[in-house]
């Protein structure tokens, strides 16, 4: 019998979704006599409980402290929670939040670690990983030689969240000594849009890098508005103000939730950027570089110069 | 007042490549190396701190890495940072970022830098890892994609911004000295003057082994290890091919097909 752990999320007392895509990460590996249990640190650890008793799930850890997020804390959480249960695994949602602390509480307790998984497989009883790696040109097999804990983070949008009612029990468990170094001091919302609306656009034409400067973006407005498409953009282009960060589609900037055609043009495609299309029905993709990861997601494939297929296109609207 | 500034080289494959022999790696035939793009952030983010300080503020750009990596080194000192530190032995071939970080701790203890910052993640591997383990070796204050930051030399705490997903940013205090990983946009990097590159081929550049450091190859034991690495399946893309012409026709028929135009 092995433990397997999953340490849920919460934002400002709301769950994250992606606290049940780390628990269906492990369902996957789950084997008949392992045990799963989903830890949440909250100020109200007890409220969570019911969304996280989903399928797989034996036992719920509450531990109440409080809903910010300290890094600290959640270490402290990981490294009592490992000691106590011996886990062969813990796992988390590969979020901002977690990046300040999973790679700290993998050194701590000296465990395994792999972040940004997208795999799980089990190979001659040993657990294997795969992430991606050169901007995600190949994909890569780790594992753990020697290491009884793995700490992993999990891929956002790669497993299908775990559904379904279970019903774990539920333990209560008091947050360790932490010496927290950090204060929440509040929030800063996203700018206001202006009117630019990436999520309900069900037409995106979305301009990356290739652009190359300023003063071609103009003409990529004007395309999009003759073919009564929405103009978005990857990071870079945000990054430097050539447009607004509302246009900007991908994990830190806004989600195409509604898009049923999406062309990048010149989007190399990073996870982060991916993150944002999961929703669109076709995507294009148009990029000079045929080994550019825009064309693993892509339903049709251009390789070719951005501007020249702009200009060709702008004849037919 | 010093702040220590990690950096890498990271490598981006040709448009064809082939896997080493092995299967753990590519065959470094096909790379092109470079800084790191988030460490410019990282760097810019010290050498404005420094300058709104005033010349007795110190910037150290460390890397682990052999000597080829002394180009990222050099691109840092070429922008204005005042000198380096590269820590290389053959037994880090393997290394993964838990291992760099257990290089980096000593490399901290030995410079009792006031802070210390890193990129976000490198653009080659994405595993955001090496800075917020250095972090957990060290029993530092930790905060990791940070894309603001007010701090001055001296302060016994900073306040800063996480980037959070969708445009959300948290506001944060956090105690000094700490570890902060850097997202771009933060600032504008510069680009090193042709003046700043002359005088960084003078500015002076530690070499140390993990000796020097007291360090043996067992104590730098990684978090993971490279069982092989293997190209993914091609995606399901229909090529449209032809001229640019004959391309933009078809993808305007694509267009006015699902638009209903």
């Amino acid at each position: 019998m092995a433990n397997l752990i999953v340490i849920a999320e919460q934002r400002d007392g709301e769950l994250r979704e992606t606290s049940l895509e780390s628990i269906a990460a492990l369902k996957a590996i789950k084997q008949a006599d392992d045990q799963l249990a989903v830890a949440i640190v909250a100020a109200d650890p007890q409220a969570h409980a019911g969304a996280l008793s989903v399928d797989g799930v034996d036992e719920v850890i509450a531990i109440k402290a409080t809903d910010d997020f300290q890094p600290d804390l959640i270490e402290a959480v990981i490294v009592e929670l490992a000691k106590e249960r011996k886990p062969s695994v813990i796992a988390v949602a590969h979020g901002v939040d977690a990046w300040s602390f999973a790679p700290a509480a993998a050194v701590k307790l000296d465990c395994g670690l792999a972040t940004d998984v997208l795999g799980l497989k089990i190979e001659d009883g040993e657990l294997v990983a795969t992430r991606a790696g050169y901007a995600e040109k190949v994909l890569v097999d780790v594992d753990f030689p020697g290491k009884e804990t793995v700490l992993l983070t999990i891929r956002t949008n790669v497993f299908e969240p775990a559904e379904g009612s279970g019903s774990p029990k539920v333990t209560e468990m008091d947050p360790p000594e932490a010496d927290v170094a950090t204060t929440h001091e509040g929030w800063k919302p996203p700018a206001d849009a202006g009117g630019i609306d990436i999520g309900g656009a069900e037409f995106i034409l979305s301009i990356g890098r290739g652009v190359g400067d300023e003063s071609n973006v103009e003409q990529y407005l004007e395309l999009a508005e003759s073919m009564g498409a929405t103009l978005g953009c990857s990071r870079p282009i945000a990054d430097n103000g050539w447009l607004p960060k509302a246009r900007q589609v991908g994990q830190s900037g806004q989600l195409a939730a509604n898009c049923k055609l999406y062309i990048a043009m010149g989007v190399s495609g990073s996870v982060q950027h991916q993150w944002g299309m999961k929703h669109v029905d076709t995507i294009v993709a148009v990029n000079t570089d045929p080994e550019a990861s825009i064309f693993s997601i892509a339903r049709y494939g251009i390789v070719g110069d951005m501007f020249e297929i702009a200009e060709e296109l702008e004849n037919h609207f | 007042m010093k702040i220590l500034v990690t950096v890498k080289q990271v490598a981006a494959l040709d448009d064809e490549f082939e896997m080493r022999d092995d299967g753990r790696d590519v065959d470094e035939d096909f790379f092109e190396e470079d800084l790191n793009e988030f460490d410019h952030y990282s760097v810019e983010e010290a050498l404005l701190i420094k300058e709104a300080a005033g010349d007795d503020a110190e910037v150290v750009i460390v890397t682990v890495g052999d000597e080829d990596t002394d180009d990222a080194l050099r691109t840092a000192l070429a922008k204005g940072a005042d000198r380096g530190i590269r820590v290389w032995d053959d037994s880090l071939a393997d290394a993964d970022g838990v291992a760099i970080a257990r290089v980096l701790a000593k490399v901290v203890e030995r410079e009792q830098p006031d802070m210390v910052f890193t990129g976000a993640q490198s653009s080659d591997f994405g595993s955001a890892v090496t800075g917020m383990a250095l972090a957990g070796l060290m029993g530092w204050p930790h905060a990791a994609v940070v894309c603001a930051l007010e701090y001055s030399p001296g302060d016994n705490t900073a306040t800063l911004r996480r980037e959070l997903e969708g445009g959300l940013e948290e506001i944060m205090t956090i105690r000094c000295p700490a570890v902060l990983s850097i997202q771009l946009g933060i600032n504008e990097p510069r680009y090193a003057s042709l003046r700043g590159i002359k005088q960084a081929k003078q500015k002076p550049v530690d070499e140390l082994t993990l000796d020097d450091l007291g360090l043996s190859a067992d104590s730098i034991a990684p978090a993971s290890r490279v069982r092989r690495m293997y190209a993914p399946e091609k995606g399901q893309a229909e090529l449209i091919t032809g001229s640019a012409a004959e391309q933009a026709s078809r993808l305007a028929e694509i267009i006015k097909e699902l638009r209903g135009m």
